[in-house]
């Protein structure tokens, strides 16, 4: 897993469909990355669900939602769309896993992004990341702590 | 991740209890969640069963997006609360989970003897849904990361709470 103090490295994946969205593109703003393994599956929900609703709380800090998983953009795209998200979802799918792996958090094993959190600063360095077990939704407050943080400095 | 509740319990809260008793009880919990709904029966077996040991506190966490009529059932007992009967209410959208449109909310007002005029227009008021926001934002920040969570004695309890004898165990073990 890459960690807090390296720069975050860059991608481009699919946001839509018909829409790539590129990480430097959001330069100047903080950045949440959450990796997560499936659409669908209960844990994964409940943990993108908690964090649609705490959106208002990022924005105070300027911040964006980012989540990734290695679902194509039709699967993102019904998910989304079910269950009303209000941040992009991103398609880590072909290659496959490939920006998961570049951030040390790939499951060989299961073929999947495993559960982790980075919160990048404006500049794009990784400020705090954290790997939570698959099976348990870590919460919003690691992140709301790290954003703090970062407006204090 | 966080295992503490960060938010103290102070006079701003609902407190159901007797006062400055051994065992507190935070719950955060949404009116249209149906473990919500579970916990709520749950809750009163274990404070008879514990009575005067036990305080239980109420706060604010809909998930507004997966629920629509949370927030604003949220809203109504904040508001019932600015007129001394935020119990009443909070059991009463709990007792009819299926029912929280603004219709209902409006004759749950009725019958609990509000001043409904009062009602209606505490319920737009900022005052309440500052509160909302207020008691969810603790809730993030403590690690709420699903309803119903429960802090008991300032410690998340991820243990179960859907065996009320096992959480009623559990939260005498705290007497010690």
């Amino acid at each position: 897993m890459l960690a807090t103090g390296t720069q975050a490295p860059d991608f481009e994946l699919n946001s839509t469909p018909d829409q790539k969205l590129k990480l430097s593109d959001l330069l100047g703003k903080k950045v949440i990355l959450a990796f997560y393994p499936a659409d669908w599956s209960p844990v994964c929900s409940d943990e993108m669900a908690l964090f649609n609703e705490t959106l208002k709380l990022f924005s105070k800090h300027n911040a964006q939602l980012l989540g990734i998983s290695v679902d194509s953009k039709w699967s993102h795209l019904a998910f989304s769309q079910n269950r009303k998200f209000h941040f992009p979802l991103l398609s880590d799918f072909e290659p496959k896993g490939e920006v998961a792996k570049r951030y040390g958090v790939y499951d060989e094993k299961e073929g999947e992004a495993q559960r982790a959190l980075f919160v990048l600063d404006e500049k794009g360095m990784i400020a705090w990341d954290y790997l939570s077990p698959t099976g348990i939704n870590p919460g919003a407050d690691g992140i709301l702590d790290a954003l703090e943080k970062l407006d204090k400095h | 991740m966080s295992t503490q509740l960060k938010t103290a319990v102070t006079n701003q809260d609902h407190i159901q209890g007797k006062n400055n008793a051994p065992i507190k009880l935070v719950e955060y919990g949404d009116y249209q969640c149906s473990y919500c709904g579970e916990a709520y029966s749950v809750i009163k077996a274990v404070q008879q069963t514990l009575g005067n040991d036990l305080e239980l506190v109420f706060r604010n966490f809909p998930l507004s997006e997966v629920h629509p009529d949370a927030e604003n059932a949220a809203k109504a007992a904040e508001a019932a609360a600015l007129q001394n009967k935020f119990w009443e209410m909070h059991d009463m959208l709990y007792e009819n989970q299926q029912q929280l449109d603004e219709e209902n909310l409006i004759s749950f007002a009725k019958k609990i003897g509000l001043d409904v005029n009062q009602f209606k227009s505490d319920m737009q008021s900022s005052a309440v849904s500052d509160k909302v926001e207020s008691d969810f934002e603790s809730g993030a920040r403590s690690g709420v990361n699903g309803t119903p969570s429960f802090f008991v004695n300032g410690e998340k309890y991820d243990g179960n709470w859907q065996d009320e004898e096992d959480f009623t165990q559990y939260l005498k073990s705290q007497l010690q």
